[in-house]
């Protein structure tokens, strides 16, 4: 066990163990924001640059600090190192600056996206953005695609973070979506916009972190601060059969999986609880489904507004 | 005990004088104030026929705009309704088809919009949430009628027509459409 310092915190942590996952070890305010880094998926990390921090010790070895700011996600710790999140005025400009860069090219058509209230470059535009942008030029366009009868993309939306392309490598068998072109031209497709038939290709959306990949089956339905949040299982052949619907009254309007608090999909009994498109865009009827009780929303997240205790549980009455 | 206010009076039941008895004196002493109200400026008006200046800021009855070419600018955010302290606005979104360009603004717009008027409290809180500079509260009266379900305002009655839009110049400009 190595022992590594952050934001005055001490925590012990495995060798080989990256900054992040220590901060995440700890939990709380300390831990880096990370756009494109997914624990569940391997060799996710190092492309948005959300999760700079400082290195302020390199390790007890050679305790200088490291010149530039170095990517959470992709740094493995040293025993003795000392690392600066949100103590450092020099990281919160630095991601500043990373949201203004995400920015430049992303629509801001929140009020139209199906993501927003669940979006993470939202939280970080508003904990870091300033409200007006500097950038003069045009924005990319791109007309929206259908990948598959049951995914939208908005490639505007995209921040290039490659999660998707990951679940399409890591969770499909036979991958026919991926990154085409480079540099300002990049842009997430399909073959010839083949249509992605595989049983897991839904997962994508639920790993993208903007709206770029949608669940056309929710599509414009409602906003997701009007959905109640409840956890439901069945019996399913193909996923675990675990998953999170979000109704309106009695009505399922959407599916997903059950995602923690860094936006990941949830563990259950060691295996990450990926659905299957079945779940996801065929079970929308309730009784298909055995709810059994009320999502823990975070209380300052916009999904909890409006929401009481006691509606919830009438819902549930209701429908039990 | 000390009193609190000074208009207490002691009740007395003490005979009337030939002075009072007479009432006349008492009598005239309430003619004179009726009279001297009766010379002063009237504080009331004759509504309908005469209307009060409302000021620039009044909230009355809302209206969805429509932008310079006659587009419909909201885009069902639902910010408004999840900014309602009275939970009055309720609304479903569809999405824009191909041309319906000159309908809509956004690729996505409100299919059914809906106001109740009687749980409306006017407080302006659905104009300060709009993104999009679609709902204003104008200065014009909700009008009153007899039965409860003609108070829930749909489109309808809420967006304002091509040809007969509603001022909102008056209000503040919040400019937040331009700020893109």
């Amino acid at each position: 066990m190595i022992k590594v310092t952050i934001d005055d915190i001490e925590v012990e942590v495995e060798p080989g163990t990256t900054i992040l996952n220590a901060a995440r070890q700890i939990g709380g305010e300390v831990v880096p924001p990370a756009m494109c880094y997914y624990s569940k998926l391997p060799g996710t990390g190092g492309k948005c640059r959300t999760c700079l921090v400082e290195v302020a010790a390199g390790s007890t070895a050679d305790p200088r600090p490291m010149p530039k700011l170095m990517a959470s996600c992709s740094t493995a710790v040293m025993d003795g190192m000392v690392v600066k999140n949100k103590t450092s005025q020099r990281v919160h400009d630095n991601r500043g600056g990373v949201v203004e860069f995400l920015l430049i090219n992303h629509p801001l058509d929140c009020p139209i996206c199906d993501q927003a209230g669940e979006c993470h470059l939202q939280d970080l535009g508003y904990e870091h953005g300033s409200a007006k942008t500097r950038y003069r030029e045009e924005r990319r366009t791109f007309d929206p695609i259908d990948i598959g009868n049951k995914i939208k993309l908005h490639m505007n939306r995209c921040i290039l973070c490659y999660r998707c392309v990951h679940v399409a490598n890591q969770l499909t068998d036979k991958r026919v979506h991926g990154v085409m072109h480079r540099g300002e031209h990049a842009e997430i497709s399909t073959y010839i916009e083949n249509a992605v038939d595989n049983d897991f290709s839904g997962n994508m959306i639920d790993v993208c972190p903007v709206g770029a990949l949608t669940d056309k089956t929710f599509r414009f339905k409602s906003r997701v601060w009007f959905l109640k949040p409840m956890e439901a299982e069945c019996s399913c052949t193909k996923c675990s059969g675990k998953a999170v619907v979000w109704m309106f009254g009695n009505e399922i309007y959407r599916v997903t999986a059950r995602k923690d608090k860094y936006g990941e999909v949830e563990n259950i009994e060691d295996k990450t609880a990926w659905i299957c498109n079945d779940c996801r865009f065929e079970k929308k009827d309730p009784n298909a489904w055995n709810i059994t009780g009320p999502r823990k929303i975070d209380r300052h997240s916009v999904i909890s507004q409006g929401k009481y205790a006691t509606k919830i549980d009438k819902g549930l009455n209701k429908i039990g | 005990m000390e009193s609190l206010t000074n208009r207490k009076k002691v009740v007395s039941d003490k005979p009337m004088t030939l002075w009072e008895k007479i009432y006349i004196p008492a009598i005239v002493g309430g003619m004179m104030t009726t009279m001297k109200h009766m010379l002063r400026k009237r504080k009331t008006i004759k509504y309908p026929e005469e209307t009060r200046v409302f000021a620039p800021v009044y909230r009355g009855q809302h209206v969805l705009k429509r932008d310079e070419q006659g587009r419909e600018n909201c885009t069902a955010c639902g910010l408004c309704a999840v900014a309602c302290p009275a939970e009055a606005i309720t609304m479903t979104s569809a999405e824009r088809l191909k041309g319906e360009e000159h309908l809509y603004r956004e690729e996505k717009y409100a299919s059914s919009y809906e106001i109740n008027m009687l749980r409306c409290i006017f407080c302006g809180l659905c104009e300060e949430a709009c993104p999009k500079e679609a709902i204003f509260l104008t200065d014009r009266i909700v009008t009153t009628e007899f039965e409860r379900d003609e108070f829930i305002y749909a489109k309808d009655k809420l967006v304002e027509a091509i040809d007969d839009r509603i001022d909102i110049t008056k209000r503040q400009f919040t400019g937040k459409r331009t700020e893109k």
